[in-house]
């Protein structure tokens, strides 16, 4: 008896401290782990590249606004446009902000919402996000391949656009300190609120009521019947069992009727395996510009496809132009060559293209 | 078809395995004469025969087909062991993918896939469909040439190989990982079907890692002058994030184990920082880099994205805790009811405080409450599952779900979020999702 009353204790006591040790970071033995080494100086320079708005971090360098100007058409333009206002690949980046707005610090459209899309000048506060992102990860299919003098040009020409420096500003880790002091939403940032500190205070406390609670009966909000099928028909994207079925979205709904609605099973196709072209075209990064049906930067394959569709000697022609690059046929915005890519592996693409990209 | 032989009361697999309007009408027909022939008999009868079940009609005949005829997996041999050498779901089950929302991104290596909850189960999101989020594409980085560094505030800046760290004290908690900017595209009106889209940017899994407040130690962190850390990743976009160093010294893991294997590649492997409790972008993947620091850094994806507009112009910035929020996911958009009667209604709730304390339910729009039952373990900054019965009557119904976590905090209402954050934040929707259930059965994403 004894002991059958003491196991169960032992072991509640038990659990109970390994629930708390759980929560607790473990002690290092004395002396250490003995894992890891130091960091070598030029390691901590190589991967340290971080730039702080109180600018630690900025490497010494400088550019002008006519210096990035080359650097932007060249590197730049094809996806944010000569004058950054493009709004075919990424959001624009400049626009929306006035002279006024550099003296107040505070991006008026913001408050008066009369500038629909939000660019990126006219929210971001610190000169150094910028210098920093554009540093590290732009452009982009080919992230940290601009020189610091670059990186400085290219944030001249940028500057320059959104009327926050004059043309002939020399850009540098000097004068970037005079920049921050006109940057339009340089004012437009607060921490006040409850999502930083877990401890903090949440700024929306919602109700408890659990009976004859006041609401509006009204339904205000419901989707468009024309985007009934916007994201493909939801019945393909549920289990053909259990208690519900997916909505076949390809027909309007079924009239209200009592009883239920029609509610098809639809069971899977299993796919089939990606062809080797499918992995070509992700390995030599043909996919930060094209996709399979819509376009990207530039065109669809599907749209390749049908513009070759039993044109003779397509294949050849295209695979020399991949190779070379050029514009015209498909807009302004330059393919860049491919010399690099090995004829037989551009030659596989191009026929994954012209199949239809299967 | 060669095999189309009708049998009155039992569901026949058309074309491609739909069902017709007229078919599905059928068996409801023959079903409910037998439910009356039955009912007829005695009551018993009909008792024994399941609610819901639409196939009930066959036992008026000899029986069903399925019972009566043996298929071929009784009758025949099956596959031999490691026939995959690393398992598949079932081939029936690939309606449920990570899906993109179309026209809600443009690029594709900068971009979202949605997890799809609305035929999960528990609260373990499975390897396969844990949501994606890329910042410049994602990457198989060789393990064995991966680093980490740790420097900043500390007293040796240190190297670790991946070796090093799997040495290390581990420990495997299970948390939530949600995307500051899920269910953003909901803040001023209703812009997608279902709960794919609406809440998909949401996983749970076991992490398995080391602590970071472990390596923090081990390099010998200046905690008198310490303020934050910064994760940097490796890839392209070398993702940075600013993460209050209570955080760090208190829950955050540098991982990479997930679900008892290692990481996914499109979730980071080898290496990625869990942040418990916090938005997904600060649980930087492919993570080469922790720097301890006195002052906030202000990188791009918190100085031009994941910042919350307000109604006044100003900016949240560093908003990054995923406040109280649940969700019923089945039955939830786009899925239709097939007939009246008993549901489970299941859903998740999650917070980023710590515990969920209590989950209510309402079936007429938020105007009357209930408590639903917790039905998965409960654990801090991970998603809890909660269940429900309902009794459908066939008439149109309004579902809500409600969480509470246990700092007290309540999930809050369209109405009282947009009144003080309005509808342009984009970023830590947390209201109360609305699902309307037409007479139908159909279920609409509303907004009440």
């Amino acid at each position: 008896m004894y002991k059958r009353k003491f196991v169960p204790l032992a072991l509640g006591l038990m659990l109970a401290a390994a629930g708390v040790a759980a929560q607790a970071a473990p002690k290092a033995p004395a002396g250490g782990y003995g894992v890891g080494r130091p960091a070598t100086e030029a390691e901590v320079k190589a991967w340290d590249i971080d730039v702080r708005p109180d600018f630690k971090g900025l490497p010494n360098g400088s550019g002008t606004v006519s210096r990035g100007q080359d650097v932007w058409e060249a590197r730049c333009a094809s996806c944010h446009g000569t004058f950054a206002e493009s709004n075919e690949v990424f959001t624009p980046l400049v626009g929306g902000t006035t002279p006024d707005d550099s003296k107040t610090g505070h991006t008026k459209a913001l408050a008066t919402g009369t500038v629909p899309q939000r660019t990126t000048i006219m929210k971001v506060g610190t000169v150094s996000t910028l210098f920093d992102y554009i540093n590290r990860a732009m452009p982009w299919n080919s992230p940290k391949s601009l020189s610091t003098d670059e990186v400085y040009s290219v944030l001249a020409y940028l500057l320059n656009l959104a009327e926050i420096i004059p043309e002939n500003f020399v850009l540098s880790d000097k004068t970037i300190a005079e920049v921050q002091q006109r940057m339009p939403n340089r004012n437009g940032m607060t921490t006040a609120h409850g999502m930083w500190d877990i401890k903090a205070k949440p700024d929306v406390q919602g109700s408890s009521c659990m009976k004859d609670c006041p609401v509006s009966a009204e339904v205000t909000s419901r989707l468009p019947e024309f985007a009934r099928n916007a994201h493909g028909n939801i019945a393909e994207q549920n289990r053909p069992i259990g208690p519900v079925r997916g909505a076949d979205t390809t027909k309007p709904p079924t009239a209200n009727a009592a009883g239920a609605a029609a509610a098809p099973a639809v069971m899977p196709t299993p796919a089939e395996p990606a062809s080797p072209a499918a992995g070509l075209v992700g390995k030599h990064n043909c996919t930060a510009c094209h996709a399979k049906a819509n376009k990207v930067v530039g065109p669809s394959w599907d749209q390749v496809a049908a513009k070759y569709k039993g044109a003779e000697g397509a294949e050849d022609k295209l695979v020399a132009k991949v190779k070379a690059g050029g514009s015209g046929v498909w807009g302004a915005i330059p393919m860049p060559a491919h010399a690099q890519v090995p004829d037989a592996e551009l030659r596989q693409m191009v026929q994954f293209v012209l199949n239809g990209a299967k | 078809m060669a095999d189309e032989i009708v049998r009155r009361g039992s569901i026949k697999l058309a074309p491609e395995n739909f069902l017709t309007e007229t078919q599905l009408q059928e068996a409801r027909t023959a079903r409910r004469q037998f439910m009356a022939k039955a009912l007829a008999m005695g009551a018993g009868v009909a008792a024994a025969v399941p609610a819901g079940s639409a196939l009930a009609a066959a036992a008026a005949g000899a029986g069903e087909k399925e019972i009566l005829e043996l298929p071929e997996h009784t009758k025949g041999l099956g596959q031999p062991v490691a026939a995959r050498a690393y398992g598949q779901p079932s081939k029936w089950e690939g309606g449920l993918q990570r899906r993109e929302s179309p026209g809600l991104t443009r690029v594709p290596q900068a971009s979202v896939s949605f997890c799809p909850l609305q035929g999960m189960f528990g609260i373990i999101t499975p390897s396969g469909l844990h949501f994606e989020r890329h910042h410049q594409g994602w990457w198989d980085i060789d393990p064995s040439k991966h680093r980490l560094m740790v420097n900043g505030l500390v007293k040796v800046p240190k190297v670790y190989t991946m070796d090093e760290l799997m040495r290390l004290p581990q420990v495997s908690r299970i948390h939530f990982v949600e995307c500051g900017a899920n269910t953003g595209m909901e803040w001023g009106n209703v812009a997608v079907p279902t709960v794919q889209y609406s809440h998909g940017m949401l996983s749970c899994s076991e992490f398995t890692g080391v602590l970071l407040s472990t390596l923090l130690d081990d390099c010998g962190i200046d905690l008198k002058k310490a303020k934050v850390v910064l994760a940097e990743g490796a890839d392209g976009s070398s993702m940075t994030r600013t993460i209050a160093l209570d955080r760090a010294l208190d829950d955050v893991i540098v991982a990479w184990g997930q679900n008892g294997e290692m990481l996914r590649p499109e979730n980071g492997y080898p290496l990625r920082l869990v942040v418990p409790g916090v938005q997904g972008v600060s649980w930087v993947k492919y993570l080469r880099r922790i720097e301890v620091g006195d002052m906030p850094y202000a990188t791009k994806d918190e100085a031009v994205h994941y910042i919350d507009l307000m109604p006044d112009g100003q900016h949240r910035q560093y908003t990054s805790i995923q406040e109280v929020k649940s969700v019923i996911t089945t039955p939830s958009g786009g899925q239709v009811l097939l007939e009246k009667g008993f549901y489970n209604i299941t859903g998740l709730a999650w917070s980023g405080r710590g515990r969920i304390k209590q989950v209510d339910v309402s079936f007429d729009g938020g105007r009357n409450w209930k408590a639903a039952d917790i039905s998965s373990v409960v654990v801090p900054k991970a998603l809890t599952r909660f269940n429900v019965g309902w009794v459908w009557d066939g008439r149109p119904a309004i579902l809500q779900a409600r969480a509470v976590d246990e700092s007290g905090h309540v999930q809050p209402s369209y109405r009282a979020l947009r009144a003080v954050r309005g509808t342009k934040s984009i970023y830590h929707n947390n209201a109360i999702q609305s699902w309307l259930v037409r007479e139908s059965g159909e279920v609409f994403n509303v907004q009440a």
